[in-house]
């Protein structure tokens, strides 16, 4: 079964997703909803750059984070001017390295749920006396709301399995920044495959099972195109 | 009170410039062929399409000058779109209730009851809004515009999409708000039966102009309007109903310039009725005939003729300052000898109630 290093793993990794998630929620809806919508011209450029960790091999993005996030680093130079503690190697620093990996999964699908929206829904509520914030929360975001569950689970799942990220800028420093993904590789280092075998099984199924009531739900939420239909 | 209208809107294939005057009352019809921007004209008076130097007046109401541009959303206005457009993720009641939970109470004169009533669709408030028919779908959205008390209804060509069964279906609704709101309404359109029966103004728009605006009926009868050319040229004369006949079945029908007969239709006396008379079913005589078939007959002064073709003619008559179309041959003219001002009968072979 699982010993108490392993339930500490869980539990970070659990932490860590969650909370990935949720700051990726609250950026990535504002990122998605004017990308979904801007005519600016060099839009592609962004949309390549939040791309970028979906082609780049993790340990790549892990290796500029650590120096961005180190005592030398940009981030991390600024942290310690501050009076403060440098990021790598901390769990503030996995939660930000996490943001970055897992942004594509969040922002895409948001975006391509906004976009299928198209303009129509919009003025409809702005004839009906909606201001802007209020017909993005009472129109846009329960029409794409399988859009926003697709996000949250890919997002969640998705910063759950990282690896190369948190190697590179989180150390394996139990109690902090050993997650799960990183306390199977130490288990089969050391050939404790039984243990592994709880890890990786347990994973496995979590996953299915996220994935599963993702493409259930959706199936049920999505609704008919507005006007058309009979 | 009038609404005053200033648009140059540049797309990339049309550019609208229209200046206008609507009247603000009654139903004012906007009509022209596909392209010529019926749309935009109704989109930039809703706010939802901007003018750099459009000017917007209603009432006195200021809702456009240059760059001071009232959003959407603070405009007083009911859109009803091509599509019905109901929100799908919300039932019936609930897209009623969206637009009327966001109107000040102060201003809120039409209660959801009554607009409910008006479109009569009250038998559908807890359906989920995406298992409505498509005449359903586009009553609720009416009635949704109505319940926030809008000082103006625009409605954008809301019955083409459409099949005709569902038109008319829901016609009489369209009637019986032009008879109980007293908002003007603005019904953009390019189906004429439509825009006869419904319409009191009309603006016609060609390629982003304003090609002629002013009363539907004078306007059908214009003959330097494309309306009052072709195959469907009519005219449209207002009168009551003044009695029935119960010996041959028939109803008579009062207009300023006489007394039509027509079938027995079961309408009460003194029921306001559209009639319209189509050119070609108008034939014209010098002398008050007797010995014929046509009931219709009424003493008529030409007033304008042009060519119709190489071998019509399509006359402007007036039958006591209503006008009537009558399209005969060139040759009939001659042998007539007609010139404006010439006093003739007109027989009209057969009349449609359109409502």
């Amino acid at each position: 079964m699982l010993s108490d290093s392993d339930l500490t793993a869980l539990l970070i990794t659990l932490k860590l997703a969650a909370l990935t998630t949720l700051i990726l929620l609250l950026i990535g809806t504002p990122l998605a909803w004017w990308l979904a919508r801007s005519r600016w011209r060099f839009k592609f450029l962004i949309e390549a750059v939040i791309a970028l960790p979906l082609v780049l091999p993790p340990t790549v993005l892990g290796f500029y984070l650590l120096i961005a996030l180190g005592p030398n680093g940009p981030i991390g130079g600024l942290m310690q001017s501050l009076g403060g503690q440098p990021l790598a190697f901390t769990f503030t620093g996995l939660v930000i390295g996490s943001v970055f990996y897992s942004m594509p999964f969040v922002v895409q699908p948001l975006q391509s749920a906004f976009k299928a929206i198209g303009t129509r829904p919009m003025e409809v509520a702005a004839t009906l006396r909606a201001s802007p914030l209020d017909r993005f929360f009472t129109v846009a975001v329960p029409l794409a709301r399988p859009g926003f569950l697709t996000a949250t689970v890919l997002g969640f799942a998705h910063t759950i399995g990282e690896f190369g990220v948190v190697l590179m800028i989180g150390g394996n420093i139990p109690g902090q920044t050993q997650v799960l993904s990183i306390a199977i590789y130490d288990h089969v280092e050391v050939l404790e495959y039984s243990q592994a075998h709880w890890l990786s099984g347990g994973l496995m199924v979590l996953s299915f099972l996220m994935l599963i009531s993702v493409y259930a739900l959706n199936r049920r939420f999505s609704f008919h195109n507005m006007g058309d239909s009979t | 009170m009038t609404i005053e209208a200033r648009f140059k809107i540049k797309r990339q294939n049309f550019t609208l410039d229209v200046e206008l005057n609507i009247p603000d009352n009654g139903i004012t019809a906007v009509y022209g062929d596909s392209g010529c921007g019926k749309t935009t004209l109704l989109r930039a008076i809703a706010g939802l399409e901007f003018s750099q130097d459009g000017y917007l007046r209603v009432g006195h109401k200021l809702w456009q000058d240059g760059s001071f541009f009232v959003p959407p959303e603070k405009r007083s206005l009911g859109y009803v779109f091509q599509e019905a457009s109901l929100f799908p993720h919300l039932n019936v009641r609930r897209n009623l209730e969206y637009g009327l939970k966001r109107v000040p109470h102060k201003d809120s004169k039409v209660s959801l009851e009554r607009a409910i009533d008006l479109l009569g669709i009250s038998h559908l408030l807890d359906r989920s809004s995406t298992q409505l028919s498509g005449g359903e779908r586009q009553r609720v959205a009416i009635a949704r515009a109505l319940a926030t008390s809008p000082r103006i209804l625009l409605m954008d060509e809301p019955l083409s999409a459409l099949d005709l069964k569902r038109k008319q279906e829901i016609m009489p609704y369209l009637e019986s708000l032009h008879e109980e709101l007293k908002i003007p309404v603005l019904y953009v359109s390019h189906a004429p039966g439509e825009v006869a029966r419904l319409a009191d103004h009309l603006i016609l728009l060609e390629q982003g102009k304003l090609k002629a605006s002013g009363k539907l009926d004078d306007m059908l009868t214009r003959l330097d309007l494309p309306l009052a050319h072709g195959d469907k040229a009519a005219a449209l004369i207002h009168a009551t109903v003044a009695g029935h006949d119960s010996e041959f079945n028939l109803t008579y029908l009062d207009f300023p310039g006489g007394r039509f007969t027509v079938a027995h239709k079961d309408l009460n006396i003194n029921h306001p009725v559209r009639l319209r008379v189509i050119a070609r079913d108008v034939s014209l005589t010098l002398e008050h005939q007797t010995h014929t078939s046509i009931l219709n007959i009424f003493p008529a002064t030409v007033e304008e003729m042009t060519p119709e073709g190489t071998a019509q003619i399509m006359i402007r008559l007036l039958v006591q300052g209503v006008p009537l179309l009558a399209r005969i041959t060139r040759k009939s003219a001659s042998l007539l000898a007609l010139e404006p001002g010439k006093q003739v009968f007109a027989q009209v072979k057969s009349v449609a109630l359109l409502s």
